[in-house]
Formats: C-alpha cells, structure tokens, sequence
C-alpha cells in the first residue's frame, strides 16, 4: 500500500527523492480521510517551498486542508493534470496524482521523515 | 418518527423559465400619450436591446406561487431548533424588528445634516457605550459590515500601532481551533499564518505558544470560547505569553454569546476584538445579511480606529473627520444602522442582569444535550463545554456511518443538520449549538431524534445511508456540483419542446 522508497510526514504527504528533485503528493490515508477532492491549489513554479510550512491546499467536499511540504527547495514543476481532474487524486494518490517536484535545497531533511513501516504505524495509532 | 415537528412538502417546482409563455405578462400599461422616442436615437446606436433573450414571461400569479412554494422547502428559526454550531441561529424577538421599523430610523437619510440626526447618533453612541461596558473594552466603531470584516479592520489597527513604533512584524499566529475567516484575514491584512496546535483538551498550549511567540510575531487571532465550544482557561496567561514579546491579542467575538456578563475579554487581557452584533445582540441572519461586526478595542488602539468618530460639540453629537492616525474608513457612512438599532433595542430589554441570564441560558443548554447525547455520540473533549458541544461520529463511523449521513437522516426528523465536519481537529465533527432561546422541549425532541438515530444505525445502517427519505430530493451530487459547477441556466432545445 505505502511504497517503501517514499518518506513520510505526520501531516500525510509523501515524497520520493530522484537525485536531488523530490516528487510530493499526499497519501492515500489522506485521500480517503478528505473524501471526495474537488480542487487542488498548487503553488507556482519557482516558489521557494520551506519543510513544514503550507505548500498549497486540496479541497474536498467536506474541507480545505493544507499541504505542508515535506522537504525544502524551489517548485521546479507541477502537476498540471490535476487542475482539470482533481479525482485523480482520489483514485491515484501515490503515483499519477503527485502534486509538485521540487529541487531539494537541503536533502537531509528526509532524514526527519517516516518510513513506510513507521507511517502506517503512525496511521494506525492517530 | 411520530414526533416529527414537520415534514417536507414534495412538491417538483419549474424554474420561472420553464414556466415562461410568449405573451404572457403580469402588467398593463396605459396607452402612451406622449410622442414616441426611439431609443436608438436617445440614447445612441448600440446602447440600446430590442430584447432580452429567454427572459421569462409570466402572470404575477405564476410569480407569487413560484416563490412562495419555493419558499415552504425552506427550513428557518420560525420552523423549529436550528443546530448549527459557529452560527448562533437564535431566535430573535420580533418586537426588535419593530422598533427597527420605527419611521423615523428607517428613512432617516446618512447625508441628513448633523441637526437632524441626533437621535440616530444618541443611539449610536449609546450602542458605543454598552458594548464597550460588554467587552471590559475603552473605545468601540459600530461601521464594520460583518464579522470578517471587523476581523480586517482589528487587524489593521494592530498592524497601524506596530508601524507606528516602527516595524509592523510579519507573521500572525492561529490557533487550530479558531475561526476558518481567521487565516484569511491576517493574509489579507499582510501578514504569513503560522497555525498552532490545539493540546488535548482543545485549547492553546501556553508552551507550545511561547515556543512559536518571537519578535516577528504581531499578533495572536484567539476564538474564545473557540471553535470546541471550549473556554480557553489559560487565557490570561496566553495574553501575557503575546504581550511580553511586545505582539498583541485579537480575539475573534462571535462566540460572546456564551460570555455576555459573565467574562470580559478586556479584563483577561485582549487588546482588540469583534463582536457580531447578528449573532449576539439580535439580528436575523441566515438570509445573508445585513450584519454588523462592531470592534471594540483598548486605549492605545483608539487613535487608529475607522473615521469619522461620533464627538460631543456642547449638547450636540458631531462626526469628528480629524483623526490623523486612523486606518480610515472601512464602510460608506456609518455602518448597517437597522442592525445596530436592533442591537441596541435587545441590550436595553434585556438589561445586564438579562443578557447575563440569557448567556447562562446558552451554557445551559448546550450541556444539557452534551449530557443527553454522550451515551450514545463519542465526545471529542472531555472539557466542560460553553455555548457548544462537539461530538465525533467514532461509534457510528464503525458502522459505516458518517456524521454527514446522520445530518440527512437528522432532516427525517424535522430538524435542520448540525454544522457537519466542522471543527477540523475534530474526526467526523456533529457541532451543535442550540442557543439560549430553545426551551427543555423543543431540546429533548431534539436529542430524541438524535438518540434514536444512533439506534437505527446499529439496527439499520443502509436505510440511514439512504436517508433523507421524506424530502422532496434525496441526496445531491455534492462532488459534481464542487467539481463542475454549473452557475447558469440554459434551455436545451428538447426540454423546451418538453416544457411546452
């Protein structure tokens, strides 16, 4: 279910490290928990993301709810397929549904990340 | 079932186009008897239209009984309990309207010269008076329009105060638990958002506080009682935490109503706050307004207040323009005054000692259902609650049902739905509010109905699935209308073939 080689934030983002880009989306706990997505707000490119501060925001039916980024860098591209289908994110949060890849200004952030195994533990007991 | 307050009228209703009928008209103008104009001619080529496409053409009969049977699927205060909590639907007693209604403050004019508006500047300044007495507060302006509205306008006097001691700072600190129109107003007044996590108990932690307060920090926007219905006990404390940095507190007010005469936010150590004077001081407002979101704040915010002020010049009242430190005006002329005569009204019936009893009224009964309910509903805090309970659907939701489906099946039962996932930092939230103005019957046939809904999901889970099953629509399709909304009408050319 969570890919081993993604790491993991409390506030259910993933990212998955491609040298020195990082790709960023939510996870699937968090699709499942906002219900059915009806717009994502993504940032710009070249907007400068700082780990743990609002990246942008999904909202469902129920709520807006903000996407903390996981890593900090600059937004180097985003996924633009969601604008036009935000029930992609729904369907497919962990691969075609990324949000934004950003080219990570300091990698050993992940470090303070969860594993797989420690997230889904982390799922079980919230 | 058999208590059901009222059922839904299921009754389909054409829109006015669908009932449109070329010819038909519900007026009759006499001949004309005046040479005729073109238009064209008058006004100049392309200022002018020949005919407006698809306006409907209607009888006045067709009019009057469109709207007033769209009018019988509405649900409203006059109908029944109204539990949405963070919205203070209270009843509101009509002699208020009446004297809203008085001729001489309906018509009054806001270019009427000064001489001839004494009166309305008496009430005024009257309103000024009490709700800065209500508030523990030393100065009040009455021209916010709304809520959000007096939020920006707190904001910016705090914002005008630091940037007159030379540095506006950055950021404005949120707890979880305040109100959603919070973060929207410290962006729109300039400044970053940092959020703060509520504890266990649904309040602010002063430690996890003191860790985000530093010398950028400008302020702190606190709900209290916050969004949890829960009083924030260490208010006194988190005011200080703010102070000591030199940063400010606003504190958001619509939910006075659980504090009116009881607790003064100017005693605990706010600087600046609103109030809805829609919410608590007697003004309708699920129609979408007018409202009023009057703010009052302390003495070394006063300069800085909206303009004009309401000034004494011997035994007259005079507007004062010259108040060179204000943020200027925030509204044309001086605010919603019907909504600030009703304000006024309501304040005077009730007296303190009433407006102290209604407060406790409120406290009362939203702990009473607290009492009834949490048998059978999980309780998100274990904190006393104020004028608002919050419970989570974690029983329920092991059955597959979630708070927005026990909404709809709440419609079967003649009530209108709770606020419905709403606090965030509650899981599958049922916020109830039932006000002051709810008497012990009207309450209990409302927990019945809650009770017995808790019951049928362990009976019945699909059937309250399906539910509302008395309205004339079940459910909508929430996520297509979010998705693709479609704002505007358009006649597809097989439906007009239908309709005729």
């Amino acid at each position: 279910m969570y890919p081993e080689n993604f790491h993991y934030t409390k506030e259910h983002e993933w990212v998955r490290v491609d040298a020195e880009v990082g790709v960023i989306g939510i996870t699937d706990h968090a699709q499942k928990e906002l219900g059915d997505i009806v717009y994502v707000d993504l940032p710009k490119v070249g907007t400068v993301a700082e780990q743990g501060k609002t990246l942008g925001s999904v909202e469902s039916v129920k709520a807006v709810s903000d996407i903390y980024s996981p890593v900090s860098g600059e937004v180097v591209e985003i996924n633009e397929l969601l604008a036009s289908a935000p029930e992609k994110l729904n369907e497919d949060p962990h691969g075609g549904a990324w949000l934004v890849k950003i080219k990570l200004s300091a990698p050993d952030e992940i470090k303070q990340l969860m594993s797989a195994s420690d997230y889904q533990k982390y799922i079980g007991a919230e | 079932m058999e208590k059901k307050v009222r059922s839904h009228i299921s009754q389909n209703e054409p829109l006015l186009f669908e009932l449109s009928s070329p010819g038909k008209i519900g007026y009759q103008l006499p001949d004309l008897d005046v040479p005729a104009v073109d238009p064209e001619k008058a006004l100049g080529a392309g200022q002018t239209r020949r005919e407006i496409e698809d306006f409907p053409e209607v009888s006045e009969v067709d009019v009057i009984r469109h709207f007033t049977r769209l009018s019988t699927w509405n649900y409203g205060i006059d109908l029944g309990l109204f539990p949405l909590g963070s919205c203070t639907m209270k009843y509101n007693p009509r002699v208020n309207e009446l004297v809203a209604r008085t001729e001489g403050l309906a018509w009054i004019h806001p270019y009427q010269p000064e001489s001839l508006s004494q009166g309305a500047m008496e009430i005024m300044a009257e309103l000024e008076r009490c709700l800065a007495e209500i508030t523990g507060m030393d100065a009040v302006t009455l021209q916010p329009a709304a809520g959000a509205h007096g939020e920006l306008t707190g904001v910016l006097l705090i914002r005008s105060l630091l940037e007159s001691k030379g540095n506006p700072r950055r950021k404005i600190i949120v707890p979880d638990s305040a109100h959603g129109t919070n973060p929207a107003t410290a962006m729109m007044a300039g400044y970053t958002v940092e959020n703060l996590k509520s504890n266990d108990l649904g309040v602010v932690d002063p430690e996890a506080l003191a860790r985000a307060v530093d010398e950028n920090t400008a302020a702190l926007m606190v709900t209290n009682p916050n969004t949890v219905g829960v009083f924030e006990e260490e208010i006194v404390k988190v005011c200080e935490i703010l102070h000591s940095k030199g940063a400010l507190v606003y504190m958001d007010g619509a939910n006075m109503n659980a504090l009116v005469g009881i607790s003064r936010p100017g005693d605990f150590g706010i600087d600046v706050m609103h109030l809805n004077l829609h919410k608590t001081f007697s003004t309708p407002h699920g129609g979408g307004g007018p409202g009023s979101g009057a703010v009052a704040a302390k003495k070394h915010l006063e300069p800085f207040l909206p303009g004009p002020r309401l000034a004494r010049k011997g035994s007259q009242w005079t507007w004062n323009y010259d108040l060179p430190r204000s943020i200027g005006r925030v509204r044309a002329y001086y605010g919603n005054f019907g909504v600030l005569v009703r304000a006024l009204a309501y304040i005077m019936a009730h007296g303190g000692p009433g407006l102290r009893r209604a407060t406790m009224d409120a406290v009362l009964n939203a702990n009473y259902i607290r009492r009834r309910l949490e048998a059978h509903y999980h309780l998100a805090y274990k904190s006393p609650c104020m004028h608002e309970v919050v419970f989570g659907d974690d029983h329920q939701a092991k059955r597959g049902v979630k708070t927005g489906d026990i909404a709809k099946r709440l419609i079967d039962y003649g009530f209108h739905p709770y606020t419905v996932s709403f606090p965030l930092i509650v899981h599958g939230a049922l916020m109830i509010e039932p006000t002051e103005t709810e008497s012990k019957q009207e309450i209990d046939l409302f927990c019945d109905s809650l009770i017995a809904i808790a019951e049928e999901v362990e009976r019945d889970p699909q059937m309250v699935l399906k539910a509302p099953h008395t309205t004339r629509t079940a459910r909508v399709d929430e996520v297509s209308a979010a998705r693709r909304p479609v704002v505007r009408w358009r006649r597809e050319p097989a439906q007009s073939k239908a309709a005729d």
